[in-house]
């Protein structure tokens, strides 16, 4: 979903074309619309690999350094998604990215009554230190990057993945590890959220606080664009929100007495591709040069890598149709494309089947092949930064950038990011955008193939990944076994500390280490959050 | 009807469980408005027990579920069987999400009344529930 709005003649002719930005494309581009924008190669562009990084991060952009293939996988138990991790990279995949199933976002444990059901199903369930130590197994953590999708308690997460890399013999310096960590798009869109909007945040400072210090190759936050678009908000709102939380959550370190200098070189973002190809490319673009600009002129960077928009760029879910399935292999292909065109470092795809369900291993093979082909057969890797200097996509990405910061000022006007999620601002714009969407899609005046044209009746049935009620079974009796085996004393000790760190306001991460190492369970620490600061109520919309 | 008797159709929209993603209950939600309907949402993360109390406390005519983690039939199960444990009748129950069509049979026969995937069409839902709920 997510293509223009187009108006036509009767004969079928395009009149109008608007992008879901609200910005109108002209049927012809020439010199004179560079000269109407002002363009000035040097100070919008600059060569690939130096400020403002319009182009790319890197001189050679591709020609120096592939991407990053990282789709997130994960379902069951560990042992399945060890053997899953296993086959994808055997198969070519360079970096991980773990799905955790809901009562491990949630902080509970698979035993939990609010469990029931949804062990091991959309992703993979984790209870302890023991679960990481399985996933994990036999995977060379000082070469292979993982990313965890995991929000409301990245903390508890990546305090685990130090103390299982540690046990096999990694040293913290030399594992990378991406928690996604952004709690606020959380509470705008993917629902993960546990613990109020302050000291949700807090624990969002505390994990990119201790990576600076203890976990050098660690990128402590992943700021979400992706999952605020799938919810509903346009390209530009996308990019405009995730800037607004990125600044949140500079600022809260900032308060604690550092220079953002010292720690945002190690921030990603994690962006949506669907919908227009232009309008997301020229997004792409305008949000690498705005990012670079934002943190010299706010937070006075200089050291230039520091200045990077690093992340991952992958096909949105929102793109994909439960209507001829097929078609989503396709279209996965053209949000590939995009993501090549726009100098993506990481890139992911949602497989054909996501519609359905989490994705099978064919599926997921299958998203895998689509970038090894675009890289390795197409001749992506050729030049840098291709379309550049295109009349057309320099005066769109400069009219990206100007939506951009007209949707930032709007949040700023309010107050910020806490303020914009607290009073419910932010949500009620993207369920609007999100009805409007849906709205014109029914009425025809955007099409989705195979949804509203060139329908075909009756649904294809594809093969799904099927859920084994198994796995829940054996979770829960591996916890309960390491409930019994484990030195309840110690366990009891250290999540006594933890507690006083919360209360305390102190780095909780040191303590959270010491938890894992001692198999407190997820739920157990998380449970210390609860008990803490209280859970988040969230506010009325309608 | 809009209208029974005297009173507009409301409808209870719920997010069972732990699954977060509620664009297309919001969406949902404002096309029910739109038709003229009441809608209390329930925000995310609720137990069953919650949501059934929610639909007496609130007197609704419909309790519409929406669940995208592929967990919708041990939650319709869980649903069904605490209205009847709550000896609650008469309310209309449908759900959405993501549903292969596949579980359309076993949903129905555990007394869903309606089963609307990703992509249904607003005026779809809409009709249905018109035309299934309740005179009281």
């Amino acid at each position: 979903m997510g293509v223009a709005t187009y108006i036509k003649d009767e004969k079928d002719a395009i009149k109008e074309v608007i992008l879901q930005s609200g910005i109108k494309i002209k049927p012809v581009y020439t010199p004179e619309d560079l000269e109407r924008i002002g363009f000035d190669y040097k100070k919008d562009l600059g060569d690939p690999g130096e400020f403002p990084f319009t182009r790319s991060l890197y001189p050679l952009g591709y020609r120096s350094r592939n991407w990053t293939v990282r789709q997130y996988t994960g379902f069951g138990t560990p042992e399945e998604t060890n053997q899953r991790f296993k086959l994808m990279i055997s198969h070519g995949q360079t970096g991980l990215n773990v799905a955790f199933d809901l009562p491990t976002q949630m902080g509970y444990d698979s035993d939990d009554p609010m469990a029931e059901g949804e062990v091991g199903r959309v992703g993979m369930a984790v209870d302890s230190l023991e679960d990481f130590q399985i996933a994990f197994k036999d995977i060379e953590l000082n070469r292979i990057g993982t990313g965890l999708t995991i929000n409301a308690i990245a903390s508890v997460m990546l305090a685990m993945y130090q103390a299982m890399a540690e046990g096999y013999g990694f040293k913290k310096e030399e594992i990378s590890a991406t928690p996604q960590n952004d709690i606020l798009k959380e509470m705008i869109g993917r629902g993960a959220w546990i613990y109020p909007v302050e000291p949700s945040v807090r624990l969002i400072g505390d994990v990119i606080e201790y990576s600076m210090k203890e976990l050098p190759r660690c990128n402590p936050v992943s700021v979400c664009g992706y999952h605020i678009r799938e919810s509903g908000c346009t390209p530009a709102q996308e990019i405009a929100y995730a800037f607004e939380i990125a600044f949140t959550y500079i600022d809260n370190v900032v308060a604690r007495g550092y220079e953002a200098e010292q720690f945002v070189g190690r921030f990603s973002f994690n962006l949506n591709i669907y919908g227009n190809l232009w309008e997301n490319v020229a997004k792409f673009r305008a949000a690498r040069k705005l990012w670079a600009r934002l943190l010299r002129e706010r937070y006075g960077v200089q050291n230039r890598r520091a200045l990077f928009l690093r992340g991952i760029f992958g096909g949105g879910g929102s793109g994909m149709t439960k209507q001829q399935p097929e078609n989503n292999i396709i279209r996965g292909a053209y949000y590939a494309l995009c993501a090549a065109l726009s100098g993506a470092q990481t890139t992911a795809l949602c497989s054909f089947d996501e519609a359905y369900t989490i994705p099978t291993e064919r599926a997921a093979i299958i998203s895998l092949r689509t970038f090894q082909i675009l890289m390795d057969e197409i001749g992506l890797r050729d030049t840098v930064d291709p379309l550049g200097g295109s009349y057309f996509i320099e005066t769109l990405t400069k009219e990206m950038e100007e939506k951009i910061l007209e949707e930032m000022e709007k949040v700023e006007k309010i107050g910020g990011m806490i303020e914009a999620v607290s009073s419910g601002y932010v949500q009620r714009e993207v369920a609007r955008q999100a009805y409007e969407y849906e709205k014109r899609l029914q009425r025809g005046e955007i099409t989705k193939v195979g949804v509203n044209k060139y329908t075909e009746g009756v649904d294809m049935e594809v093969e799904l990944h099927e859920y084994d009620e198994a796995w829940a079974e054996k979770q829960i009796k591996r916890l309960k076994e390491l409930k019994r085996r484990r030195d309840q004393k110690a366990v009891k000790h250290s999540l006594k500390e933890l507690e006083r760190a919360a209360r305390n306001g102190k780095n909780v991460m040191p303590y959270l280490v010491d938890c894992c190492k001692d198999y407190a369970t997820v739920g157990e620490m998380a449970n210390v959050f609860r008990d803490v600061f209280g859970e988040w109520q969230e506010p009325g919309i309608f | 009807m809009i209208y029974m008797g005297q009173r507009k159709v409301r409808v209870l929209i719920a997010k069972p469980g732990l699954d977060g993603h509620d664009r297309g209950a919001k969406v949902v939600s404002l096309a029910l408005k739109e038709a003229g309907m009441e809608v209390i949402y329930t925000g995310l993360h609720q137990t069953v027990p919650s949501i059934v109390n929610q639909a007496i406390q609130e007197d609704v005519d419909v309790i519409g579920l929406s669940i995208m983690s592929g967990a919708h039939i041990p939650i319709c199960r869980k649903l069904m069987e605490e209205l009847k444990k709550k000896g609650v009748n008469g309310k209309l129950v449908v759900v959405g999400g993501v549903i292969p069509n596949r579980d359309i049979p076993a949903l129905k026969e555990m007394g869903v009344h309606g089963v609307f995937p990703g992509g249904t069409p607003f005026d779809e839902i809409v009709d249905f529930i018109k035309n299934n709920v309740k005179e009281r």
